[in-house]
């Protein structure tokens, strides 16, 4: 299998902190991999880095052949390869308050992919609807339940199709018949051929649905 | 320890009045009716203080005169508030005065006259000649009633200033065409300044005299007597040679004064301008209001938003250069920027009054505009914006498509709140002779001689342009508000 991310000996110091050190991994298509760590570990981190939100001071980091190099991030004019193939659904969700669920999942593929509107309604409904929140389509962020906010912003993070999905402690505010729920759904995405890399401090839900675990020590 | 103070003070003024004649004027008219000694700025000088001194003295009981400052246009009612016992200074003989309080004999005669630049002096012979031509004058004086009477049968386009200088300088400087204002003041500017000239053929003849409250007739009787006594001794005479404004036609106006013992009629030319013809001003000065407004608060917001931008996203010189610009803006009074717009910046440019009231208007909140999209702006959640990064959008799209719609929600009501605190603020703009809806509503009411129904009238205006505004707010707001 070839690998879809590498993390090479990542490196991330907030001022005089180490909260990364020589952090290696890989993640392959199909392949879903957890990153476990206790509160502060660095899990956060890492996945900002990858998804190139986060400077990082040494090491390097490698999407489908897009490196990042350590020092400050590149402007936005440069990450365009980088943002298509990465999607992050964020531990809050970060769902645009001012747009329906729809909305949310159109917006990239309007604006960033440029299909017409009754096209990316489309793909969104479909999304929406293979992630059991079909029917909350037209409401708003704020009148959505935890797992329902959390399946739209993996909807809008699939949208424009990136091969590698990270998403930041999915299964933080789901109650255990969710968690086997969203484990289902992700063993889906990899066998759509996607690579996942996913934060999680949850043990049993890696365990029950991971491909191999990577673990942080406290730094 | 504050109480004790007033009460002193209170005590102390009380004690004085039963010696001293309280008189009111308007120490900024300037020279030579009252202005502020130059060797001592904590008394006043000029004809009008000898006229008050004189008639101090008359009345006997060796009282003296006590001066109180009171700008101009409210003497009127200053006077009938009982702040003082007698107005005078350059107080004009109108029959509306006459109505509304006790007025004494005229003491003085004056024309009103027209100055020109000297090109137009072979051009212009009286208001006939200035059809369409904009002609400045002082607020709520005959001058002014002349104007608007001759805005209706010629054509003129009347300009109100709130002092007697500036007109002077804006006719050189070519603002206006022409100004209509006592010979004395007209003289007294041409002395200072010059670069214009005095047409011979006055447009009217009218008289200052002083004014009392209308409960107050004795005491304005016995005024008239001093007045009648001050032209037979030669006294009064005298203070005018002092002050260089003696001519023949004083002596005309003693005799036909001491000839008859009814006072003088007012203004030869009618100024009889009745209350409701008010009114059509009023609703001018209300779209100018308005229009100053509308107009100042685009520009606030296209320049504040342009200013929050540089504050958000710009690169360090920008932060610093927008900061300066609106700590200065947000520092500074809005009347000094108005002025440095209009007056200090004419040896550069050359504004017309209307565009540097929304030049400076607009200016001014577009700094307040900046704080209030810029806090908008930063109280978009960060981690929304990195989301749409994720997605690939460019920094110019999150701001159009995430960042800018819901800023603007939360902008919404401060901003509808500083419009209307704009509409209030544009009264403001009269100081540089923009006549609005508060500054038509003083000249009304300096007319009528009462602030109650010009006052409420106002009231009603301000009203009806702010509360459908708000309304409007809040319904965009429940309209954009998600559940």
């Amino acid at each position: 299998m070839s690998a879809l991310l590498i993390i090479d000996r990542l490196r991330v110091r907030f001022e005089t902190r180490d909260v990364l050190r020589a952090l290696s991994l890989e993640v392959a298509r199909g392949e879903l991999v957890a990153l476990m760590g206790p509160s502060g570990a660095g899990k956060t981190t890492a996945l900002r880095a990858v998804a190139a939100l986060q400077p990082f001071d040494e090491g390097q980091i490698v999407v489908d052949g897009f490196a990042l190099a350590p020092g400050t991030v590149p402007p936005e004019s440069r990450l365009v390869v980088l943002r298509r193939r990465v999607g992050l659904v964020f531990q809050a969700h970060a769902l645009f308050e001012h747009l329906t669920a729809l909305a949310n999942v159109t917006l990239a593929l309007r604006h960033v992919l440029g299909k017409p509107r009754v096209e990316a309604e489309t793909i969104a409904t479909r999304l929406l609807s293979e992630l059991d929140v079909g029917p909350r389509a037209g409401a708003w962020p704020r009148q959505l339940s935890g797992g329902e906010a959390q399946r739209v912003a993996i909807a809008r993070a699939l949208a424009p199709d990136p091969a590698l999905l990270l998403m930041d402690e999915p299964t933080a505010a789901l109650d255990p018949a969710r968690r086997s729920a969203l484990g289902a759904t992700l063993r889906r995405l990899c066998e759509q051929g996607r690579g996942l890399l996913v934060s999680t401090h949850d043990a049993e839900f890696a365990r029950a649905h991971a491909d191999r675990v990577v673990s942080l020590s406290p730094s | 320890m504050v109480v004790a103070l007033v009460l002193a003070v209170t005590l102390a003024t009380q004690g004085t009045s039963h010696r001293a004649l309280l008189w009111g004027g308007d120490a900024e008219g300037g020279a030579p009716f009252v202005e502020a000694d130059p060797a001592n700025p904590s008394r006043v000088r000029g004809f009008d203080v000898e006229v008050a001194e004189r008639i101090a003295r008359g009345l006997g009981g060796d009282r003296s005169a006590q001066f109180l400052q009171v700008q101009w246009s409210n003497i009127d009612q200053s006077v009938e508030r009982g702040d003082f016992a007698l107005g005078l200074s350059g107080v004009e003989d109108t029959p509306a005065r006459r109505a509304r309080h006790a007025v004494t004999l005229p003491y003085f005669e004056f024309r009103e006259v027209l100055a020109v630049r000297p090109a137009d002096a072979g051009r212009i012979h009286g208001l006939a000649d200035l059809r369409g031509r904009r002609v400045a004058t002082l607020g709520s004086t005959i001058a002014y009633d002349l104007l608007i009477q001759a805005r209706d049968s010629t054509g003129v386009l009347p300009i109100s200033y709130d002092d007697d200088v500036h007109p002077y300088g804006d006719l050189v400087t070519g603002r206006v065409d022409a100004v209509l204002l006592d010979h004395i003041i007209a003289q007294r500017a041409l002395r200072r300044r010059g670069g214009f000239v005095i047409l011979n053929q006055p447009v009217a003849i009218g008289h200052y005299v002083g004014v009392l409250a209308r409960g107050n007739a004795m005491l304005r009787d016995s005024i008239d007597a001093v007045l009648r006594e001050a032209m037979r001794d030669g006294s009064l005479e005298q203070i005018f040679r002092r002050w260089n404004v003696w001519d023949e036609t004083q002596r005309t106006l003693f005799e036909r004064v001491l000839r008859s013992s009814e006072a003088a009629k007012g203004v030869a030319t009618a100024t009889s301008v009745q209350a409701f013809a008010y009114v059509p001003s009023l609703a001018r000065a209300a779209v100018v209001t308005l229009l100053v407004s509308v107009l100042s608060m685009a520009l606030a917001v296209v320049v504040g938003l342009a200013l929050a931008s540089g504050r958000v996203y710009g690169s360090t010189v920008v932060r610093v250069a927008t900061t300066i610009y609106i700590e200065i803006i947000r520092g500074t009074p809005l009347l000094l920027q108005l002025f440095v717009i209009y007056y200090g910046l004419a040896g550069v440019v050359r504004l017309p009054a209307f565009l540097a009231a929304v030049l400076a208007l607009g200016l001014n909140y577009a700094a307040y505009e900046a704080e209030i999209y810029r806090g908008a702006l930063e109280a978009v959640p960060r981690l929304q914006l990195e989301a749409a990064r994720t997605l690939g959008l460019s920094e110019l799209q999150i701001l159009r498509l995430v960042r800018g719609p819901q800023a603007l929600r939360y902008a919404l009501a401060p901003m509808t709140n500083d419009f209307v605190a704009l509409l209030k603020d544009s009264a403001l703009v009269s100081v540089i002779t923009v006549v609005e809806l508060t500054k038509q509503t003083a000249i009304y009411a300096t007319n009528v001689g009462s602030w109650v129904v010009p006052g409420a009238l106002c009231a009603v205006v301000y009203l009806a342009m702010s509360l459908p505004l708000s309304r409007l707010a809040r319904r965009l707001e429940r309209r954009w508000k998600t559940p």
